[in-house]
């Protein structure tokens, strides 16, 4: 049965989902570390937030009694990024921000000590408990026939990966297009001289987390659809994989985020199809392994030459 | 009379009492600006004018404190004393008390520097139109207008490339307007610097050794430009610069520091002849010398050669 071409699809498009979420989440650790060169542990948790919210604002949509999916899903969709971006531009202000200009390593300690912390804080008011949820979403179209095996796309793989492609090009748009996005490819390349021209480098900075916010909520209101379980820890292992999908695709290129984050899904889609579910993740980080000894800079990340 | 002093009772520099050298109405007028770094004094008491619709060079030996003047009026440091104010046809500015990016955003000064500080990665036109930052903000209402295509935003930026293209022109480079800068060669990148500058749309331009690393045809193309500003758009420049050519040659008013004080100020044909000048340039006579200051002479030749070398 591995043999068929419907097994492999049925790999191909559950890849494409779980790579999807990853590259959204991925954006944001790439986009912080272009802007100002950290790494950004807590982004995970941002993600964890995200889906948090979405669950709660689920909630609270049963108990108003709207029911009609389309309208609940968009209203969720507006909470979850209205709300976790204010958890990204706070996390910037209160934790990032004193520190600009002090060493790496202190943002980075720093960073650390906020994911530890955003855990908790979830953990204390949400409880460690699973939070399951009803299917929101469920059915799909049939996609291919081999015999008795079926291959569907689900309605609820198909959203995820149509609004990660719409998310991510009127993403790359803004960035190529905008004035905001301009400022922040300027502030990316030298920030000195972008203040020295009139651009409010630390506005941009905000925006950056706020946007990175946004997408990692979006990616976290589709784990919760997706897999319909969260708990407060689901952002440590998903930040892992995305921080190791944008280090993949080269960190500090956008379209590196999203390529890295498709190839982390599909090599854990595939690995789990043919080999063996238990070494997934072993699989994906061993291409990095192996991406880094070939490609210090990542797939599409251009290499440091230093003039001399 | 200490520096503090003097600005505690409000006193005038006398240097500031006559007239410009070099003529032209005061742009910018600097009193008593001190810089320390702990023990060490970068800038000690120094004051001049710089006219509107003229060139003003800053010239003196290796470690004198030109740049660390340009830095206290772009906002980078905060000098220990003295006044920046900064003539404004909105009012006056004090540059010292101005927050780094609003230098350039409120007060309208451009500034380059030594080392080519372009957006390497992003095209020459764009990098005249990220300079426009602030005007298409406003216009695109933060953005978010902007991406429904709103019309004041599309009008705009027509006129941000409009400017943009007008600079291109002036500075030789409409045919590299797609490239990116970081591609370009050298004197093309000093250009696109002064473009960029030009395209912040200020009141004074301060450029920190523009002629750097130029040939002799470069930096004539250079001097071209900067007589074009002056002239056609009436604006005050500050220069930084070594290259005697240069200098001389456009600079309509001299001032000379030396180890962080202003040694001379006047016109090219003043400073060129000033005695003090001489001395912190090519050292003193042995036999000349006062008893007290053995040492000066060989050491500002000394300097003189590193300045050379670098």
């Amino acid at each position: 049965m591995q043999n068929t071409f419907a097994y492999f699809l049925d790999q191909l498009i559950n890849g494409l989902t779980l790579g999807s979420i990853y590259g959204l989440i991925a954006i944001g650790y790439t986009m912080v570390y272009g802007i100002i060169g950290m790494i950004n542990f807590a982004h995970g948790e941002i993600f964890m937030i995200g889906a948090f919210i979405s669950i709660i604002t689920f909630l609270i949509l049963g108990l108003a009694g709207i029911t009609w999916v389309p309208l609940a899903l968009l209203i969720v969709l507006i909470a979850a990024m209205v709300f976790t971006s204010i958890y990204g531009w706070a996390l910037e202000r209160v934790a990032y921000r004193p520190l600009r200009g002090s060493p790496r390593l202190a943002a980075l300690i720093t960073a650390i000590g906020m994911s530890i912390f955003l855990q908790n804080y979830v953990q204390l008011l949400q409880s460690a408990r699973n939070k399951p949820m009803q299917p929101v979403i469920s059915g799909g179209v049939e996609v291919m026939r081999d015999g008795d095996y079926v291959v569907s796309l689900g309605f609820m793989q198909g959203i995820i990966i149509v609004l990660t492609i719409v998310l991510m090009v009127i993403f790359s748009l803004m960035i190529a297009r905008t004035t905001l996005g301009r400022a922040q490819r300027a502030c990316e390349q030298d920030r000195d001289m972008a203040a020295l021209i009139g651009v409010n480098v630390d506005r941009t900075i905000s925006l950056t987390f706020v946007i990175g916010a946004t997408l990692a909520s979006v990616a976290g209101m589709m784990f919760l659809l997706y897999y319909g379980v969260i708990d407060f820890f689901i952002g440590f292992l998903a930040g892992i994989k995305a921080f190791t999908a944008a280090v993949l695709g080269g960190i500090g290129s956008l379209p590196g985020a999203m390529l890295g984050g498709l190839l982390i899904g599909l090599i854990e889609a595939f690995w789990s199809g043919y080999f063996t579910v238990e070494y997934k993740d072993v699989a994906a980080f061993s291409i990095l392994v192996l991406v880094l000894i070939f490609r210090p800079s990542g797939l599409l990340g251009k290499p440091d030459i230093e003039k001399v | 009379m200490s520096a503090e002093t003097a600005i505690a009772e409000g006193a005038t520099s006398p240097d500031l009492l006559g007239p410009i050298p070099g003529g032209g109405e005061a742009q910018l007028t600097v009193e008593h600006l001190t810089m320390r770094f702990g023990g060490l004094v970068a800038i000690d008491d120094v004051s001049f004018q710089a006219a509107d619709a003229r060139i003003t060079a800053i010239i003196g030996p290796n470690g004198a404190g030109k740049t660390t003047v340009f830095n206290c009026l772009t906002g980078f440091y905060k000098p220990t004393v003295g006044r920046l104010a900064l003539h404004h046809p909105k009012g006056e500015f004090l540059l010292e008390r101005i927050e780094g990016f609003r230098t350039a955003q409120a007060a309208g000064v451009a500034r380059t520097f030594q080392n080519i500080r372009l957006f390497p990665r992003m095209t020459v036109l764009e990098n005249l139109i990220v300079a426009q930052h602030n005007k298409l903000m406003r216009a695109s209402g933060y953005t978010v207008l902007g991406l429904f295509g709103l019309k004041r935003y599309r009008e705009a930026e027509e006129k941000a490339v409009e400017l943009a293209r007008y600079w291109l022109d002036r500075t030789l480079l409409t045919k590299a307007a797609d490239q990116e800068a970081g591609n370009l060669p050298y004197g093309d990148q000093r250009r696109l610097e002064v473009a960029r500058a030009m395209c912040t749309e200020p009141v004074l331009l301060c450029l920190d050794e523009p002629a750097a690393g130029l040939n002799p045809r470069e930096s004539q193309v250079l001097n071209e430009l900067l007589l074009f500003i002056r002239d056609e758009h009436k604006m005050g420049i500050l220069l930084i610069e070594h290259d005697m050519s240069v200098v001389m040659g456009i600079s309509d008013h001299i001032v000379v520091l030396d180890y962080g004080r202003k040694i001379s100020d006047g016109t090219p044909e003043q400073v060129r002849n000033d005695p003090a000048v001489i001395r912190a340039y090519l050292g003193e006579d042995e036999e000349d010398e006062p008893a007290g200051e053995t040492a000066a002479g060989p050491e500002s030749a000394a300097r003189e050669g590193e300045e050379r070398d670098a």
